[in-house]
């Protein structure tokens, strides 16, 4: 698959069980500082761009589940966020299962 | 008999060679522990030393955290047997839940390597228990994730119960509250980013960082 080909979206199959993709999206809590989205505003004006504001920066990870259901799928990507993917101390994430 | 320290060994970490040589100056026993060993070898102190474990791939300290010995540094924890985490090693105590809160990239966003001052909040941990309450030490820190960040909730705690071991004179990386070490409710886990083995000798440039070692091994004596 050459770059700039996305994986095709919905249910896939690996083997005989359905695999889902999931993206988590992880950002800062409330509240937590995010040192670099404060960099990125800084630097933005600097090109011109003097009107942004509220800049975060985050992470995105990509995952292929294979799970009897796209819930199924969700709860256990939920799971590994709260015990790895994420610091639920500092950290909020979203799950989108596809 | 002298003490036995454990100095934790991650894929990755590289200051525990010099925490193994500070402790055996001082007359103690050091012994390396490696990560995948499920066992703190009976020791009486535990170091988890600088570096970067597992690449700090993901977030530092985060894939640490799973190594098998680090069930075991909690059970020592629990045991309430001194732990220190130095500067990564403070980063992984603090994914492993052995300390609250957490450490990410400095303000600014830039990798840090200076010495600065310390000034001592408690002298009631393992860590400082020979120093002088108010105490200044000039000790190097060596980081891009120093930042420490709690909850309003979790930092209030750490102030009510005393439990903000040192704090930057000059914040350097905008750390809540110029937090640079924290300690557990039972005082025998320890968090810090700089680097008291860093500053062990005047040729080094500083030699304030002994009295940290030292409390280390009192703290031993004590408990022994």
């Amino acid at each position: 698959m050459g770059a700039g080909t996305p994986p095709p979206p919905g249910v896939g199959t690996i083997g005989a069980v359905p695999s889902f993709s999931a993206r988590v999206d992880i950002t800062h809590l409330p509240g937590i500082a995010d040192p670099a989205g404060a960099t990125v505003e800084r630097a933005l004006p600097a090109l011109g761009y003097t009107n942004v504001s509220q800049v975060h920066v985050g992470k995105t990870i990509r995952l292929v589940v294979e799970a009897d259901s796209a819930q199924a799928a969700r709860t256990q990507v939920e799971e590994m966020c709260e015990r790895l993917l994420a610091n639920p101390v500092i950290e909020a994430y979203e799950v989108t299962v596809s | 008999m002298s003490a036995r320290i454990g100095v934790v060994l991650f894929p990755g970490t590289n200051c525990e060679q010099d925490v193994v040589w500070v402790f055996e100056r001082l007359g103690a026993r050091a012994e390396i522990l490696w990560h995948g060993d499920a066992t703190t070898k009976a020791v009486d102190a535990v170091v988890v030393p600088g570096g970067f474990a597992h690449g700090d791939y993901l977030r530092t300290g985060a894939i640490a955290r799973f190594s098998p010995v680090m069930q075991a540094v909690a059970e020592h924890a629990a045991a309430g047997g001194p732990v220190v985490g130095i500067c990564n090693g403070f980063q992984v105590l603090c994914e492993a839940h052995l300390l609250p809160g957490a450490l990410q990239r400095n303000a600014g966003m830039k990798f840090l390597c200076e010495t600065v001052e310390l000034r001592v909040e408690t002298t009631e941990t393992v860590l400082t228990n020979q120093a002088e309450p108010g105490q200044v030490l000039r000790i190097p820190i060596n980081h891009f994730e120093g930042n420490y960040v709690c909850d309003a909730a979790t930092l209030a705690r750490l102030r009510d119960e005393d439990r903000v071991v040192v704090r930057y004179v000059d914040n350097p990386n905008g750390s809540l509250d110029d937090i640079a070490g924290i300690c557990n409710e039972g005082r025998n886990v320890v968090g810090l980013m700089p680097h008291p083995e860093r500053a062990s000798d005047e040729i080094l440039g500083s030699a304030d960082g002994l009295v940290m070692l030292r409390s280390v091994l009192a703290s031993v004596s004590a408990t022994v």
